[in-house]
């Protein structure tokens, strides 16, 4: 299969291991990797601020890059919520409308399309580390995905999870972050403890943006809890 | 920048890093969570049970009409004087007129957010009637002189330790810091303001179209005593607050408390269908129902959030809410807090004041996720902000969003601005945190991920 994948704006800028590592994973089970450069971000920043014009202005030339893709797959559950559950509401009643529909059926987050798609579980990874997994809010609530970091997870040697007492924002929320710097603080140190009380070396995600923030708070309290993709993790030997 | 929004950044800010408030409310929540889950597991299928009652509240609120004329019919059949208030003011200015009829002096209680929505309290002591809340959270903030801290409960932000102390200096009795003691005290207070109160004022929890009935849920039995001591007695119910029949209820009053309390059933469940009749021994000589409009008929205009008027203030959306958590409820400056107060607030007293609201989400969706009628919580804050946006663009603001987008339309640009990015480096390290960094709003309390000079893009190219 070709697969098209979408490298989301920070993770091109900030965590360029997370799509090497996608790249590697879908190559080594045979697929054709294609990466289209003219694809920066998703549009969501403005879409989510409101500004659907300018989402749009960002999200059309996508879509139409995306236009014949046979399987497009995002690393983020973010901006994978953003293609596959925004984008028909932000093209609805446009002409771009019917695109977004397809593309939206044809995209997949990165965890969901290897377990559901491709029904891939394992994937010879070995982490010998003890580590907690943190869901995005978008990947898990818009796009309904939890089992399925889960069951990868469960087949990499060595590795011990442990999950935290309960499901929370991180508190990054995109541009909400910036402008509303303390609540996003507060919720993030929320997220910080709770994910410290498992004991994990080690936070997984599928979601760079949530790292993002976490990894910012527990590198400036001198914490020692790392922060790593879902997918660099199902990419190591 | 609105005084309202100006309000809500600081006080928002002081209580996000009040550790001694997130640890009060994360106790008494986590405690929540954990009685509420037993109880959601206690139903065949929790999901199912949402279902319905979106289900009915879809019929009853785009029905609304019809259900209101019944209600009314049935109401007035066995003698309720029935009132329409369109705002606040009219409904305001209604009781008071029945207080001046009756002339009557003490008001006792029972819980009710209509009143807090349309400052009930303050206008009626401004006319020097007393006035006296007998639901005990409620009775507590009012000793306190503020409003409630969350829909169902009113005085979780309050310790036993601090009760005690309140107790002492506005009642001069607290013998100590126990439920059990302090409650004493209360029912003391309170017996006797029962007694000499003229006037017994409710709000309702459901309004029962096919019978003619209010339904009044509370656990403290104080607003059966309110509704049963005085001669008269007024309820005011916003009109939202319709189910079509009398069977919902055997849904909709477990869904309310195991949804807003985790409890299988609020201790009193009453329904009111009339003031006393010929023969009967008890119940208040008139009743007057209010029906409460103040923008709600706005809110059924508008098709996209209309499931907004579904809620049934159970309070669950607030308990699961992060943003609730970490804020407070007082924070809002609303008298509907928590992500319902956010998404109701711009449409019952303006967009453009209050859609801060809508903004101030990381947008996670465990509200809607929560919600026992399955309102569209969190995409209706995105609606907010959409509407928000398009009425009154924010000028730098959407500047930025057309420079982002040229930026990210064109492949060179975009590169450009990365290695802007990755040789500007020490001169953010330099700066971080300070007035000068630009990116202060992040760097104050959170480190940047070091930017790698080989970006994803860099890595692909040079591949092939």
């Amino acid at each position: 299969m070709t697969v098209t994948l979408f490298i989301p704006c920070f993770v091109d800028a900030l965590f360029p291991r997370a799509g090497i590592s996608m790249v590697e994973i879908l190559e080594r089970l045979g697929h054709r990797v294609v990466c289209p450069e003219e694809i920066a971000c998703c549009g969501q920043p403005p879409f989510n601020s409101g500004y659907h014009a300018e989402a749009r202005n960002i999200a059309a030339p996508v879509l139409e890059i995306l236009k014949d893709a046979e399987a497009v797959v995002i690393g983020s559950g973010s901006c994978g919520a953003m293609v596959k559950k925004f984008y028909p509401e932000l093209f609805k009643d446009t002409r771009h409308a019917e695109l977004a529909n397809q593309v939206a059926a044809r995209t997949w987050e990165f965890s969901d399309f290897l377990v559901s798609k491709l029904g891939v579980t394992d994937l010879g990874a070995k982490f010998p580390h003890k580590v907690t997994f943190h869901d995005g809010c978008h990947g898990l609530r818009e796009l309904g995905i939890q089992k399925q970091p889960r069951t990868l997870l469960a087949n990499v040697k060595d590795l011990e999870l442990v999950e935290m007492p309960e499901i929370s924002c991180c508190g990054f929320g995109g541009t909400f972050a910036t402008k509303f710097p303390m609540i996003s603080t507060a919720m993030g140190e929320v997220k910080c403890a709770a994910a410290a009380e498992t004991g994990a070396d080690y936070i997984v995600s599928s979601d760079s943006s949530c790292l993002m923030h976490i990894q910012g708070l527990l590198s400036r309290q001198g914490k020692p809890t790392k922060t790593i993709s879902l997918a660099e993790v199902l990419n190591t030997q | 920048m609105s005084t309202f929004v100006s309000d809500f950044k600081a006080h928002a800010t002081e209580k996000a890093g009040d550790l001694r408030h997130r640890k009060v409310i994360s106790t008494a929540l986590r405690s929540y969570e954990v009685v509420r889950d037993k109880r959601k597991a206690a139903f065949q299928s929790w999901e199912s049970a949402r279902q319905a009652a979106a289900e009915t509240k879809w019929e009853a609120v785009n029905h609304l009409d019809t259900h209101l004329e019944s209600l009314v019919a049935k109401l007035e059949a066995r003698g309720t004087k029935v009132h329409w208030a369109s705002t606040g003011a009219q409904a305001r200015e209604i009781i008071a007129q029945i207080l001046r009829d009756k002339k009557a002096r003490c008001i006792i209680k029972s819980k009710a957010m209509t009143s807090e929505e349309i400052h009930l309290n303050d206008a009626l002591e401004k006319e020097g009637f007393t006035v006296v809340e007998s639901d005990l959270g409620e009775f507590i903030v009012q000793l306190r002189h503020e409003p409630p801290y969350h829909i169902v409960f009113p005085s979780m932000h309050l310790t036993r330790g601090e009760i005690k102390d309140l107790f002492q200096k506005e009642l001069g009795d607290a013998p100590s810091d126990s439920p059990e003691d302090l409650t004493m005290v209360a029912r003391r207070v309170m017996r006797q303001k029962y007694i000499t109160a003229d006037v017994g004022f409710t709000g309702g929890n459901f309004a029962i179209a096919e019978t003619g009935m209010i339904s009044i849920t509370e656990n403290e039995g104080n607003a059966r005593l309110t509704a049963a001591l005085p001669k008269t007695m007024v309820t005011l119910i916003g009109i939202e607050k319709v189910l079509p029949r009398f069977a919902d209820l055997a849904l909709f009053l477990p869904m309310l408390a195991t949804a807003g309390a985790g409890q299988p059933m609020t201790c009193y469940n009453t329904m009111y269908s009339g003031p006393r009749q010929p023969g009967e021994c008890d119940g208040p000589e008139e009743w007057h129902v209010v029906l409460l409009d103040n923008r709600r008929t706005e809110l059924l205009a508008d098709a996209e959030q209309r499931d907004a008027l579904h809620c049934i203030r159970c309070g669950a959306c607030l308990n699961v809410c992060p943003i609730f958590r970490n804020v407070g409820g007082h924070t809002y400056g609303t008298t509907y807090s928590g992500p319902v107060g956010a998404v109701i607030t711009p449409h019952l007293r303006g967009l453009q004041e209050w859609k801060h609201l809508s903004n101030a989400s990381s947008l996670c969706g465990a509200c809607t996720e929560a919600c026992p009628v399955k309102i569209d919580l969190h995409h209706h804050l995105l609606q907010n902000r959409r509407n928000a946006s398009a009425s009154q663009p924010a000028f730098f603001e959407k500047l930025a969003y057309q420079l982002f987008g040229i930026v990210a339309n064109e492949p060179a640009f975009w590169s450009l601005a990365k290695k802007i990015g990755w040789l500007t480096q020490p001169l953010q390290r330099a700066v971080k945190g300070s007035a000068l960094d630009p990116a202060k709003a992040w760097t104050k309390t959170r480190d940047l991920p070091p930017q790698p000079l080989e970006s994803f893009k860099d890595w692909w190219r040079n591949r092939k």
